[in-house]
């Protein structure tokens, strides 16, 4: 296979990690919105933690777009 | 790359604005370091203009800087403890610093200096090392048995205690990597909608223009966030260190 082909079908690979990012963030969100609306007391307490859990999951999609540059500029 | 001129990645380029070569090193004042002396002379400049009056009912200025610093200890006091207050100054100039990197990064055709590895590895480096060495201060050699979980049998503990040095020694890199590409995706997503703008004209251009306009808040959000939580983070290995809780 022509080595620049390879290179772009592996960045092209690399977005697959998405899917899980997607399912986490989706999760996070969804907890938060569930818990919320069977405590709205507490809500405002955790949005803090949800927040940083959301900043944490965002973090593994942008290693995975890491993976994705270095095949596309390094290699 | 051939078109390197029109590539998202242009703004990322480092220049040298004054050369200065010490015994054959490099140490030119770059575009990058104009812009960490002018985060610094910002956060400098807000918190002397603030603080200035020092009055008991605190105008608006006087309220934000008071903010930030009960927003820093509070954090500080939740996760690490009254333990934690004598390094309150090193994670305060931390969080302000990469805020207002971040923010200053915001403003058009500014330089982002959070969006080099380097410049955050170098900041995660020293909390990793800052740590360890808090650690190993406090508890001696104590410190080792932080990579020891309890209640585990023995025939599971060579595994896990690599596991848990490998998690350790991990932690500057996730720590940086994480600011760092999500400054660069973000101003990389934004010069990217902001070609399609161009490309589409007048006509077409409107629906990118729109939407650049709201990642543009999207990345303010970011840029605050991604300060929160790298200062977060450097509290929580404090707690590590000080109070060795897993």
């Amino acid at each position: 296979m022509d080595p620049a082909a390879a290179k772009l079908i592996g960045a092209g690979l690399a977005t697959i990690a998405l899917a899980g990012v997607g399912v986490g963030i989706g999760n996070i969100f969804g907890s938060f919105v569930s818990g919320a609306l069977r405590n709205p007391a507490a809500a405002p307490k955790v949005f803090g933690n949800v927040l940083l859990g959301f900043a944490l999951t965002e973090a593994i999609a942008l290693f995975a777009l890491l993976i994705a540059l270095l095949l596309l500029f390094v290699f | 790359m051939a078109e390197a001129a029109h590539s998202p990645l242009e703004q990322f380029k480092i220049a040298r604005l004054f050369e200065i070569h010490v015994g054959g090193v490099d140490v030119s004042f770059t575009n990058s370091a104009l812009f960490m002396v002018i985060a610094i002379a910002a956060i400098t400049a807000f918190l002397l203009i603030a603080t200035r009056q020092r009055a008991l009912v605190p105008t608006r200025l006087q309220s934000m800087a008071e903010l930030s610093y009960e927003f820093i200890a509070n954090m500080i006091r939740d996760n690490v403890g009254t333990a934690g207050m004598k390094y309150f100054p090193f994670i305060f100039s931390l969080f302000m610093f990469i805020l207002f990197c971040n923010l200053i990064g915001m403003i058009p055709f500014t330089f982002t200096v959070t969006s080099h590895i380097i410049v955050t590895f170098t900041m995660a480096l020293v909390v990793f090392v800052g740590v360890t060495i808090i650690g190993f201060a406090r508890h001696g050699l104590h410190f080792l048995k932080f990579f020891v979980p309890p209640g585990v049998p023995m025939a599971l503990l060579p595994m896990l205690v690599v596991i848990e040095v490998l998690s350790y020694l991990i932690r500057p890199v996730s720590l940086s990597v994480r600011l760092f590409a999500n400054m660069t995706a973000g101003h990389t997503m934004l010069k990217v909608f902001g070609g399609f703008v161009v490309m589409l004209g007048i006509l077409g251009g409107w629906a990118p223009l729109a939407f650049v306009v709201a990642l543009t808040g999207l990345e303010v959000l970011i840029a605050v966030l991604q300060a929160y939580v790298f200062t977060i983070l450097t509290c929580i290995y404090l707690n590590d260190a000080v109070h060795m809780h897993h």
